[in-house]
């Protein structure tokens, strides 16, 4: 895009900026020649840049390193886990595409109007339907609603079934627990939503968890995933990974964000307000002004932000996730996501205020015309 | 001093949304814009699946979202583009449909930019704090005594306002067509000027969703029962053959009747109710006035006034008077018999080249002079 240039960026969830550093490890990993499946020197030097990053993932959950599968991304760590079992499948309303597609004939676990999926429904659904496999968000990228996994994960032990979770929004900004009875049997996680360059992500296994390969010709990843391995990313990732968030900080600009937006619109409203919510995610509805307009107005003053999921075209689309919420089809189509990141300041929520307060303006305005008319 | 645009305000301050198609006409209105100087935001619509479309022959409203993006990007504009397909299906498709479907010929390019682009992307447009939403039609727009006015393209070939006649005072306060005082060649010179690669993109034509051009078969698609068979019957009662549906009629239509006869037959009414094509010769055709619903008013034309008429987008002006106004409703007086009066067309009524009103018509009447609209309230307003 030509024109505006960014100032503040504040869509995270769609992907967050690297850091210097990090492009600078990648830039040096590409220049170190080695396929981590040779034999000679080179290859055994990719082979340890590769394993370290691999571990640095299994850190994070606290699994063994042979846990983890890199992917080229969470889309196609959703599809493995999703496509590994050949019974009925089990997915909530609020999924990502790419959990939703894989099976379009499973019936949505329902969620509350705080957008929490409803564990009552999910008791009767697993009775009713019983499915083999279960698929849940950790936190859901569109309202940073956290879901409670470990509940989830111990109804669906409980009917025997088997839970994935899509961790892509959670990980990092949330303990999240793989194994057990109150654990995920397997997680998927991407690498640029964390800093890391994207075109990587990972399949993460309970210990015990097999799963049945789907790209085959080649040894690499336990024989689960054929394919030479993306050492350069896998090491930017890990890097990225070792740079620590201050959520904390991030959590106390949202509370400013989320505090002025009311005393410019008091008609506004924050989804998911009232259920526990990832620190870094705001889900706003304008009554009265479309995402379209709110979306362009923002970005023409070099202000980035979401609404809903960012899809291939760049084209806005609806909210299936607020739709299941049961928000209603007007107010969807107000709803915008301000979602922050490591390197997210008073500026950003600055530049993202002064934009909100001339659109509010516009709207009053009008709303004032229209209602002397 | 007013610019360009009629604002009071150095082009520069003055912040215009383009409604970029990707055909020729609207990039060749962002580029003007942007070398005059204003700030230029491109905005493109996605009315329908462009996978299930082909490219070739698409209409005014034809969206070819890569080249106005390449436009767009070539111009230095900031572009977005919004996706209206669901939107453009419920104001404009089904509409197309069901009118079709109750025998009547509908006009989509009046519903879609009464509907999406004066009236979704219009909102959008004023929500974002643009000054002015500028698009591609040809048509006229400038600052009369009483505000702003709609008038006829002086490429009178060209002319796109009978499109237009749904626009509201509030919306032709917030809408510019740069393109109306240029001729189609001009428009490509310029385009070529600016270094446009669609300047010599082939024009846009018929309606947009249907590339193929057969109406017929899209609706049959859409909506297979009313693709009934029934009779085509003579003025006079006779029984002269069978069709595939009404939808594949329009008042007026002489071509491909499927029925031979002795004289030249030409539809005279469709019932779709009864899967009824009537046929006859040309002058049983002829009303002397028609009663148009839904009007819409830029400005009341005044008692006796004679009017520039238009009941059919291909034909020319007729003159005419407006004999009974109320609300809701108008009648047209014809001063000369006219044939082929459609009903789902438009009736577009111009001061000379300036654009008044319009509305949709219901049907032709047949009126003695001195029997003045008798039928009006009584008929119409019980059928509405």
């Amino acid at each position: 895009m030509p024109k505006p240039t960014t100032k503040a960026y504040l869509d995270y969830n769609a992907t967050a900026p690297m850091r210097e550093e990090t492009v600078a490890v990648i830039a040096q990993a590409m220049r170190e020649v080695g396929n981590p499946s040779s034999t000679h020197q080179a290859g055994q030097g990719a082979r340890r840049r590769l394993e370290a990053a691999r571990s640095a993932l299994a850190a994070l959950v606290a699994v063994d390193p042979t846990a983890v599968i890199f992917t080229s991304g969470a889309t196609e760590s959703n599809h493995a886990a999703l496509a590994a079992v050949d019974g009925k499948r089990l997915v909530s309303a609020i999924e990502h595409p790419s959990v939703a597609a894989v099976d379009a004939s499973c019936p949505p676990i329902p969620v509350t109007p705080d957008g929490v999926i409803n564990l009552d429904a999910l008791e009767r659904m697993l009775r009713s339907y019983r499915p083999e496999l279960v698929a849940v968000m950790a936190a859901n990228n569109e309202t940073g609603v956290v879901q409670p996994v470990g509940a989830i994960a111990r109804l669906v032990h409980e009917a025997g079934a088997l839970l994935h979770v899509d961790a892509v929004q959670a990980i990092t900004k949330l303990p999240l627990c793989v194994g057990g009875v109150d654990g995920a049997d397997s997680l998927s996680i991407s690498g640029h939503k964390l800093g890391g360059p994207p075109g990587i992500g990972a399949l993460i296994l309970a210990p015990g968890r097999r799963i049945r390969p789907w790209l085959r010709g080649g040894g690499q990843e336990g024989r689960r995933r054929a394919g030479t391995e993306n050492v350069p990313s896998a090491v930017g990732w890990a890097h990225a990974l070792a740079s620590s968030v201050d959520w904390n900080a991030i959590a106390l600009l949202r509370k400013r964000l989320e505090k002025e937006v009311r005393l410019l619109c008091p008609e506004a409203r924050i989804v998911g307000e009232e259920a526990p919510r990832l620190p870094n995610t705001t889900c706003l509805i304008t009554p009265g002004i479309s995402n379209e307009a709110q979306l362009m107005a923002l970005d023409l003053a070099g202000v980035s932000i979401g609404t809903g999921s960012a899809c291939s075209s760049g084209k806005v689309e609806p909210s299936m996730v607020l739709q299941a919420m049961g928000v209603g089809a007007d107010d969807a189509r107000s709803a915008i996501r301000i979602s922050l990141g490591w390197a997210s300041c008073e500026r950003d929520i600055d530049a993202f205020l002064s934009v909100y307060e001339s659109m509010v303006g516009v709207r009053r305005r009008r709303m004032g015309l229209s209602s002397g008319a | 001093m007013l610019n360009s645009l009629g604002f009071a305000r150095p082009p520069h301050e003055c912040r215009i949304a383009v409604a970029m198609s990707g055909g020729v006409d609207s990039s060749v209105v962002a580029a003007l814009l942007k070398s005059q100087g204003y700030d230029v935001v491109g905005i493109t619509l996605r009315l329908y699946d462009q996978g299930q479309v082909s490219r070739k022959g698409s209409c005014c409203a034809g969206v070819d979202i890569a080249d106005a993006q390449a436009t767009a990007a070539s111009l230095d504009i900031p572009h977005y583009v919004l996706d209206f397909e669901e939107r453009f299906r419920r104001a404009v498709i089904d509409d197309f449909v069901d009118t079709y479907a109750a025998g009547r010929t509908p006009i989509p390019c009046v519903r879609c930019n009464e509907r999406v682009k004066f009236g979704d992307l219009l909102d959008i447009a004023r929500d974002m704090g643009v000054d002015a939403l500028a698009t591609g039609h040809y048509a006229r727009w400038c600052l009369g005594p009483d505000g702003p006015e709609l008038h006829k393209a002086h490429d009178l070939n060209r002319d796109q306002s009978y499109f237009l006649f749904a626009t509201t005072p509030a919306q032709l306060a917030q809408l510019r067509f740069p393109l109306g005082e240029m001729t189609k060649p001009e428009v490509r010179s310029q385009a070529l000027r600016f270094g446009l690669r669609v300047a010599d993109k082939q024009d846009s034509q018929d309606i947009c969703f249907i590339p193929d051009r057969d109406h017929a078969g899209f609706i049959a698609r859409m909506r297979p029962d009313a693709a009934k068979s029934g009779d085509i019957v003579h003025v006079d009662g006779q029984r002269l053959g069978r069709h595939q549906g009404v939808l594949r009629y329009t008042v007026g239509q002489r071509r491909g009747l499927g029925v031979a006869a002795g004289e030249r037959l030409y539809v005279i009414e469709l019932d779709a109710a009864k899967a009824r094509v009537t046929v006859g010769p040309r002058d049983a055709g002829e009303a002397s006035a028609m009663i148009v619903r839904q009007p819409n008013w830029l400005a009341v034309p005044r008692a006796g006034q004679t009017l520039n008429v238009r009941h059919r987008y291909n034909e020319g002006d007729v003159p005419g008077t407006l004999a009974r106004l109320e609300e809701g409703a108008f009648e047209i007086r014809f001063t000369r018999p006219q044939a082929g009066i459609a009903p789902g067309q438009a009736c577009v009524l111009y001061d000379e080249t300036r654009l008044l009103g319009g509305g949709w018509i219901e049907r032709s009447v047949r009126v003695q002079a001195d029997e003045p609209a008798a039928l009006f309230t009584d008929q119409t307003a019980a059928s509405g």
